[in-house]
């Protein structure tokens, strides 16, 4: 039997999130973000801390679906809902907003996608949570807790409201 | 010139003939015809369309979905409309894409279809785009291509145009939302137009609230009724409370003489002018697969008029053809 992380609550995890995040901009390592959410729950994540940070722009959304590289082996689904930049992006600091990050091949086709809208000046990172199991050379700038998981287990966050996180199997989900 | 070696390719359906449009695992692999698609297919290839469209306006207009995948644009019946979106389409998706032109090509020199298929298989082609003058003819090369090579019908004879039907769904849709409460009436040359048939099958998937054909007796076929329309030879009683209007091509070069007195007299009855607009809703859109015979089965102040959705329907038709290419290029083989 393994011992399983105990995850912070939802509230804790964005307020951590947020601190760090006002924190970096204060300091002038970010100017003037764009927050942009990966769908979904990189959406629901940033939606919570686009409202609390108090950004001047809409969020931006990114339906990665196009970009995936497993697109063999899953297969295409109906997507939930097209991207959305509300500005340009050319020269601009980005507040990357996902769930998890996990293998990181998310976030290179996040990126991917980003990169054919402009050349953003920055791309921020920022994660309700962090577990291990990376398969790419990505980490992420703000992190609201990270976490060790064996192989059988997932975060899983629903939403949008009430945002919420808990440790899952693999056999839970299927 | 004729190709008449390839006549004999129309192939003896089977009982469930669209049956091949699916591989083992139920997922869609060739694009033949509507029929056997059902709302379910229907709609997830409208879903899909949907999340495309928004490529189409961004700067680069490209996303890498099929890159590395070969699409070869396979027209043995000249098309400029149909392969051109097939093409952005393809190239929006990041595929390679070979056009070849059979009306004028190998096939004239005599080497038969399948010599053809054979040697563009050989190229590596991830998909055959099809349009050919025989009913049948996408269905046949479909049975014949090698296990990994998706096949979508672009217009075969008389029998189908698949894509077309889906991208007037997809604009009526995106215009009027819900089908059921909608009155759609398609006009003209019901007999020799593909893609009448093909809006038939998909409205009635779509559950559409009321179908109509509305031609002269000599361009509307006698079998139609059972498929589920209501048959007018009356402009202004097929008119009456419609919310979408579909003219159709008067396809001048598939007619055998003698169906219709003169063009003229076409126009007087049956083409769509201003006035005889007014017989349906006041709200309705007039749409047309193109191209167009301004003064034959439509005015031109129609066409260009604010009804008119006819330019939505070309741009709709690459995020439709995108969503296909897509949708059956992600089949496992």
């Amino acid at each position: 039997m393994t011992l399983l992380p105990e995850l912070k609550t939802i509230d804790q995890l964005l307020d951590d999130c947020l601190q760090n995040l006002a924190w970096a901009i204060e300091q002038g390592q970010l100017n003037n973000p764009l927050m942009v959410g990966i769908h979904s729950g990189g959406v629901w994540v940033a939606e919570a801390l686009h409202q609390r940070l108090n950004l001047a722009e809409p969020l931006g959304k990114l339906n990665i679906t196009f970009y995936r590289d497993d697109f063999n082996t899953l297969g295409l689904h109906p997507t939930v809902a097209p991207s959305q930049l509300p500005v340009d992006i050319d020269g601009r600091d980005i507040i990357l907003v996902d769930d998890v990050l996990y293998t990181g091949r998310t976030i290179r086709a996040a990126m991917n996608e980003l990169f054919d809208y402009g050349r953003p000046a920055r791309i921020w990172l920022a994660v309700l949570f962090e577990r291990d199991g990376r398969e790419l050379p990505i980490s992420a700038q703000t992190v609201g807790q990270r976490v060790v998981l064996s192989a059988q287990h997932q975060i899983h966050v629903a939403g949008p409201t009430p945002l919420t996180a808990h440790l899952v199997t693999r056999e839970d989900l299927a | 010139m004729a190709v008449n070696f390839v006549r004999p390719i129309i192939p003896k359906l089977a009982t469930d003939p669209w049956a091949i449009q699916f591989d083992a695992a139920g997922h869609l692999k060739h694009l033949l015809t509507i029929e056997g698609l059902g709302a379910t297919w229907i709609t997830r290839i409208l879903d899909t369309a949907e999340g495309f469209m928004s490529v189409s306006d961004r700067e680069i207009k490209k996303v890498p979905l099929l890159r590395g995948r070969t699409v070869v644009n396979l027209f043995f019946e000249s098309s400029t409309r149909t392969r051109t979106t097939f093409e952005l389409a393809a190239k929006r998706l990041s595929a390679d894409v070979l056009n070849i032109n059979l009306s004028t090509s190998a096939t004239t020199k005599g080497e038969s279809l399948l010599d053809t298929l054979r040697n563009i298989e050989a190229m590596q082609a991830d998909m055959f785009v099809v349009r050919h003058e025989q009913s049948g003819a996408a269905h046949f090369i479909a049975r014949h291509v090698a296990p990994h090579v998706s096949v979508l019908n672009a217009g075969d004879g008389w029998h189908a145009h698949p894509t077309q039907a889906l991208l007037d769904a997809f604009t009526i849709r995106r215009i009027k939302g819900d089908f059921a409460p909608l009155r759609i009436a398609i006009v003209g040359d019901i007999k020799h137009s593909r893609v009448a048939r093909s809006q038939i099958h998909a409205f009635n998937s779509l559950n559409v609230g009321e179908l109509r054909v509305i031609g002269p007796r000599t361009l509307i076929p006698n079998d139609i009724e059972p498929l589920g329309v209501r048959v007018f030879h009356d402009m202004r009683a097929g008119l009456k409370d419609v919310d979408v209007i579909i003219m159709l091509r008067l396809q001048r070069e598939r007619m055998e003489g003698g169906l219709l007195p003169t063009e003229q007299e076409f126009y007087r009855l049956y083409g769509l002018t201003e006035e005889k607009l007014k017989w349906a809703k006041p709200d309705a859109i007039v749409m047309h697969p193109g191209p167009a015979n301004r003064g034959v089965e439509i005015e031109s102040r129609v066409a260009d008029g604010p009804q008119s959705v006819i330019l939505q329907q070309v741009s709709n038709g690459i995020g439709v053809r995108m969503a296909v290419m897509a949708l059956c290029m992600s089949a496992e083989s």
